[in-house]
C-alpha cells in the first residue's frame, strides 16, 4: 500500500533544495547573459566543464577549494568563447552554445583518460573532500543579489537595456560589447559554480554527462521564470521538487518515472506557447549587435 | 568556378583548423598527433571494410544533416532532429514487429511509419512556432527529452522481451528487413562481406539528398520555404504564405531525421535499441553548417564526419592516452570555426585586396 507520508515529509525540502542548487545557479547565469541580449544554450557544456575541472582538481590537489577555484576558472573559459564567438565574431549564438555543449561531452572524457586512466570518469574524493553544503547558501544568496543588481545598481540598468534596445544603450554611452562580456562571463561563473556542485558537493566525483540535461532544465526555469530572478527561484525549486518527488517514487508508485522526468520539459512548451500567460524575452536576444559607424 | 572556390574554402580551413587544435590536444594528453591521424586516416579510408564502415557511420548524418538544412533554409534551427529520429526508429520498429505480412507492404509501411513520426515530432514545434510564435530552437530541446522519455517509457513497460536485460524491443519480423550491400551486390556478381552493415539505408539517404536538392531549388514550395529563410517580411509583402513554409520546412525536416530509423532499426540492429544514437541529430547540426546547407556538400560532410567515427573508434583501440572523444571534441571545435567565420575573413580581405 502506498503512504503519502514515504513521499511527502519533511526530508522532502531538504532534498529540494540540494536538487534545485544546480538549477537555481546555472539559471541565474543564463538570466546575466539572456538579460544581456546573449542566449546561453551552453548552460549544460559550461556546467559540464566546471564538474569535471572541479572534480579533477580536487582529485589531484585533495582541497575542494583548489578544485572549485579551478572550476570557476574553466567556466569563465568556456563562457568566453562563447562570448568572443557570439559578440565578437558575431556568429549564431544558438549554434555556438550547441558546439560548446557537445564539445564537453567530449572533453572530460578525453581528458579523464590521459590523467585518470578511466574513459568519462573521475577518482572517488574522499568525504571531507566534498564541500555539501556551501554552493547551497551561494544558491540562495546569488538569487537576492541578483534581483538588486538587475533592479537598483545602474550596472543591472544598462545590462537590461544592452539586452532590450542596444542601439539606445549605444547613443547612452553605454559599452554594448563591454557589456555582454561581462553578462556572459558572469553567466561562465554561475554555471562553472553550478557544475562543481554537482561534482564535489552533492557527489563526490566526476562522471560521464552528469549534468544529465540540467543546463537545458534551466535554460526552461528561466524562460518558465519569464527571466526574472526571482520568479525562476520558484521555477527551479518547482522543478527541484518534480525530481525529489520522482526519485521517491521509484518503485514505491507505479508510475513510470520517465513521465515525472518529462514534467519540466512539457511546462516550458505550454508556457512558451502562451497558455500561462505571456513570456517576455529581452527584445534583443539573439541579435549581434553592429555598431553604426559615424 | 570562383563559387565553388568560395563555397569549398571556409569549410576546408574549418575542417584544418580543427585538425589543428586536435593536434594540440592530442600532445597535451601525451600522444602523437602524426601517429593519431595516421590510424584514423588508415582505418577510415585504407581497406574496402574501413571504407564500408565510414559510409554506414555516414548515413544517419546524411538524414540529419539533410533535416537540419532544409530548416536552416527556412530561416529555423532544429535542434530537435535527436528526438525525431527517436520516435520515428520507434515507429518503424512497432510497424515491424507488429506487421507479420508480406515484405513489399510491410517495408514501405515501415519507412512510411519513420517519416510520418519524425515528421509530427518535427511538426509540433514548427506549428507552435507559426501559431504562438514560440522559439523553434526551445521547444525541439524540450521534444527531445519527451522523446526519449516516451520510447523509453514503451521499450521498458509494453515491449521489451521479459527479462531482457538490455533496454530494447522485442525483435522486427524477418520480412522488414532491408538488404545489406552484399545481398544487393550478388546478383551483379560483386563479391562483398557480408558482414558489413551498410545497407539500402545509404541508398535511401542518396536519394534523399537529391529529392531535397529538386524541392528547394526546382518546386515553387522550395522557392517559398527558401524566401521565407532570406527574408520572412519580404516573402510575407510577396504573398507567401509564412507560418505554412514554417510548418513544412518542420515537418520535412523531422521526416528527414526520421529516416535514420530505416537504417538503424531496419537495416541494422532489427529492433528498437533505447539510446541507440550517438548525438547524429548534434552531429546533424555540423554536417549541415560545414556542408552549407547544400545537399552535395553535406553527403561529403557526412563522409568526412562517418570518417571521425570509424577513425575514433580505432584510435581508441591503438592508444592508451587518447580516446575516441577526440572525435566529438574535432566535431565541436569545427561547428566552433565554421559559425565563426569571420575568424578567416582577414584571409579573403587581404585576397581581394589585392586584386582591387
Amino acid at each position: 500500500m502506498i503512504n503519502a507520508a514515504d513521499i511527502i515529509n519533511i526530508s522532502l525540502i531538504g532534498s529540494t533544495v540540494r536538487l534545485a542548487t544546480p538549477l537555481i545557479l546555472a539559471s541565474m547565469g543564463g538570466l546575466y547573459s539572456e538579460r544581456a541580449g546573449i542566449i546561453n544554450i551552453a548552460l549544460e557544456g559550461i556546467m559540464l566543464s566546471g564538474a569535471f575541472t572541479g572534480a579533477a582538481i580536487a582529485a589531484k590537489t585533495g582541497s575542494p577549494w583548489l578544485g572549485l577555484l579551478a572550476a570557476l576558472l574553466a567556466g569563465l573559459l568556456v563562457a568566453a568563447i562563447h562570448a568572443v564567438a557570439c559578440i565578437k565574431y558575431r556568429a549564431d549564438q544558438v549554434v555556438i552554445g550547441t558546439a560548446i555543449n557537445i564539445l564537453f561531452l567530449g572533453v572530460p572524457a578525453l581528458f579523464s583518460k590521459a590523467f585518470f586512466g578511466s574513459s568519462g570518469s573521475t577518482p572517488q574524493l574522499e568525504l571531507e573532500q566534498r564541500i555539501p553544503n556551501f554552493l547551497i547558501y551561494v544558491a540562495f544568496l546569488v538569487v537576492p543579489l541578483t534581483y538588486f543588481v538587475l533592479f537598483y545598481t545602474r550596472f543591472g540598468l544598462r545590462l537590461r537595456m544592452v539586452g532590450e534596445s542596444p542601439e539606445a544603450a549605444d547613443t547612452a554611452g553605454v559599452n554594448v560589447e563591454k557589456m555582454r562580456y561581462l553578462a556572459v562571463l558572469i553567466s561562465g561563473l554561475l554555471a562553472a559554480a553550478a557544475g562543481a556542485y554537482l561534482a564535489i558537493g552533492q557527489n563526490s566525483l566526476f562522471t560521464r554527462n552528469m549534468t544529465a540535461g540540467r543546463g537545458y532544465i534551466a535554460l526552461a526555469a528561466l524562460i518558465f521564470g519569464n527571466w526574472h530572478p526571482v520568479k525562476t527561484l520558484l521555477a527551479c525549486l518547482f522543478f527541484g521538487l518534480a525530481e525529489a518527488v520522482s526519485i521517491r517514487m521509484q518503485g514505491v508508485v507505479d508510475i513510470p518515472n520517465q513521465f515525472i522526468q518529462m514534467v519540466p520539459y512539457i511546462l516550458t512548451m505550454v508556457v512558451l506557447a502562451g497558455f500561462i500567460g505571456r513570456v517576455h524575452p529581452p527584445k534583443a536576444i539573439g541579435q549581434p549587435y553592429v555598431k553604426e559607424r559615424r | 568556378m570562383q563559387r565553388i572556390v568560395d563555397a569549398l574554402l571556409f569549410p576546408l580551413l574549418a575542417v584544418i583548423s580543427a585538425f589543428i587544435v586536435g593536434a594540440i590536444i592530442v600532445l597535451l594528453v601525451g600522444d602523437n598527433p602524426i601517429r593519431v591521424y595516421e590510424i584514423f586516416f588508415a582505418s577510415a579510408f585504407g581497406t574496402v571494410d574501413g571504407i564500408s564502415y565510414t559510409l554506414f557511420y555516414a548515413t544517419p548524418l546524411i538524414c540529419t544533416g539533410l533535416a537540419v538544412a532544409i530548416a536552416f533554409r527556412c530561416g529555423l534551427l532544429n535542434i530537435g532532429a535527436e528526438g525525431q529520429l527517436y520516435v520515428a526508429a520507434f515507429a518503424a520498429a512497432w510497424v515491424g514487429f507488429t506487421l507479420d505480412t508480406s515484405k513489399w507492404i510491410v517495408i514501405p509501411l515501415c519507412m512510411i511509419a519513420a517519416m510520418i513520426a519524425g515528421g509530427i515530432w518535427g511538426g509540433i514545434p514548427g506549428l507552435l512556432k507559426a501559431r504562438f510564435g514560440s522559439h523553434e530552437v526551445i521547444n525541439t530541446i524540450m521534444m527531445n527529452f519527451i522523446a526519449v522519455g516516451i520510447t523509453s517509457y514503451l521499450t521498458q513497460y509494453h515491449y521489451r522481451i521479459a527479462g531482457d536485460p538490455i533496454l530494447q524491443t522485442k525483435p522486427i519480423f524477418e520480412q522488414a528487413h532491408i538488404p545489406r550491400m552484399s545481398a544487393m551486390l550478388a546478383p551483379f556478381g560483386i563479391a562483398f562481406p557480408a558482414w558489413l552493415p551498410l545497407n539500402l539505408g545509404f541508398l535511401i539517404a542518396i536519394v534523399a539528398c537529391i529529392v531535397v536538392y529538386i524541392f528547394l531549388w526546382k518546386t515553387k514550395w522550395g522557392y517559398e520555404l527558401r524566401a521565407v529563410g532570406a527574408n520572412p517580411s519580404a516573402a510575407e509583402y510577396g504573398g507567401i504564405n509564412v507560418s505554412r513554409s514554417i510548418v513544412i520546412a518542420m515537418c520535412l525536416s523531422g521526416a528527414l531525421a526520421g529516416l535514420v530509423g530505416i537504417n538503424e532499426v531496419l537495416g541494422y540492429r532489427y529492433r528498437y535499441y533505447d539510446g541507440f544514437s550517438a548525438n547524429y541529430g548534434f552531429t546533424g547540426i555540423a554536417v549541415a553548417l560545414l556542408g552549407r546547407n547544400h545537399p552535395l556538400g553535406i553527403f561529403l560532410a557526412a563522409i568526412l564526419f562517418g570518417a571521425l567515427v570509424r577513425g575514433g573508434l580505432f584510435i581508441n583501440i591503438f592508444s592508451d592516452r587518447v580516446s575516441k572523444d577526440l572525435v566529438v571534441v574535432l566535431q565541436a571545435v569545427i561547428i566552433l570555426f565554421v559559425a565563426c567565420e569571420a575568424i578567416f575573413l582577414f584571409l579573403q580581405k587581404r585576397n581581394t585586396g589585392g586584386k582591387s
